[in-house]
């Protein structure tokens, strides 16, 4: 079991920790990435306001490559009222983007669920973007352990 | 491309829904979804290659649509809803970075 899961993330963190690391460290380390970059380029350099989006994301990730993500919006998804996309970044991994989802009153309501790769401890970051050009965020921190044995 | 293209699993919770109801879906796809970040034993990157975009139609009409990145796992799943408006085909299309395109569908019947 432990070397199974252990030898599965060395092979599984395609985002390059374990691979830096075993390569002698050459790697940079990765105190920051361009997901502040990706949230401007997405608002405009609008400051979003926390609330309406929920993020939905396990506290403790024991397995950093595939970490189950979820997130609603509050709308009414009405043609005057509704949410056109929703950017979601993470600050510590190699880069920040993990997707962007596009809504329209057509699908009934914002909501969508995937899983994601997450390199290390970090935050995620849910962006909505309304389509009268108002924005809302939520951020939830997981801690990734690394190995899976709860280190 | 010498492997043939996967074949997607699609589910939808409800295959009969009245006028305005919401319909889940549920989709996934067998991908590597290669980041571009990882190296192979000599020491070279291994290049990048993964589903960049998600679209799912409903009678050619777009209801819900993802751009991903690499940091969305290995075969990649999605789960979504849209708003039964009418009867028809809900088209799910996976493109892939070479521009090869998956794709899966489903029927939906609206009363």
């Amino acid at each position: 079991m432990t070397m199974t899961v252990s030898r599965r993330e060395a092979f599984a963190l395609g985002a390059g920790v374990v691979t830096a690391m075993a390569l002698g460290g050459a790697g940079p380390a990765w105190a920051k990435n361009d997901s502040d970059e990706l949230i401007k380029a997405f608002t405009g350099g609008k400051a979003p306001v926390k609330g309406k989006v929920k993020l939905d994301l396990p506290d403790i990730a024991e397995n950093g490559n595939t970490v189950p993500l979820a997130f609603t919006v509050e709308s009414p998804m009405t043609d005057a009222s509704h949410v056109t996309d929703v950017l979601v970044v993470a600050d510590g991994n190699p880069r920040g983007g993990i997707a962007t989802f596009h809504f329209s009153p057509r699908s009934g309501v914002a909501e969508a669920a995937t899983r994601i790769r997450l390199a290390e401890t970090q935050n995620v970051i849910a962006i909505a973007k309304m389509n009268d050009g108002s924005f809302y965020t939520d951020t939830r921190q997981v801690k990734v352990t690394i190995g899976g044995c709860g280190g | 491309m010498a492997t043939p293209a996967p074949r997607p699993r699609i589910r939808l919770d409800k295959k009969e829904a009245k006028k305005g109801d919401l319909v889940e879906v549920k989709a996934l796809v067998a991908h590597i979804m290669e980041s571009g970040q990882r190296k192979d034993k000599d020491g070279n990157v291994i290049p990048r290659k993964i589903i960049n975009k998600f679209t799912c139609e409903v009678n050619g009409k777009l209801v819900f649509a993802a751009d991903l990145e690499p940091a969305v796992s290995a075969n990649p799943y999605m789960q979504f809803k849209f708003r039964a408006d009418e009867s028809g085909k809900v088209v799910l299309t996976w493109t892939d970075d070479d521009g090869s395109k998956i794709v899966g569908e489903d029927t939906i019947t609206v009363s």
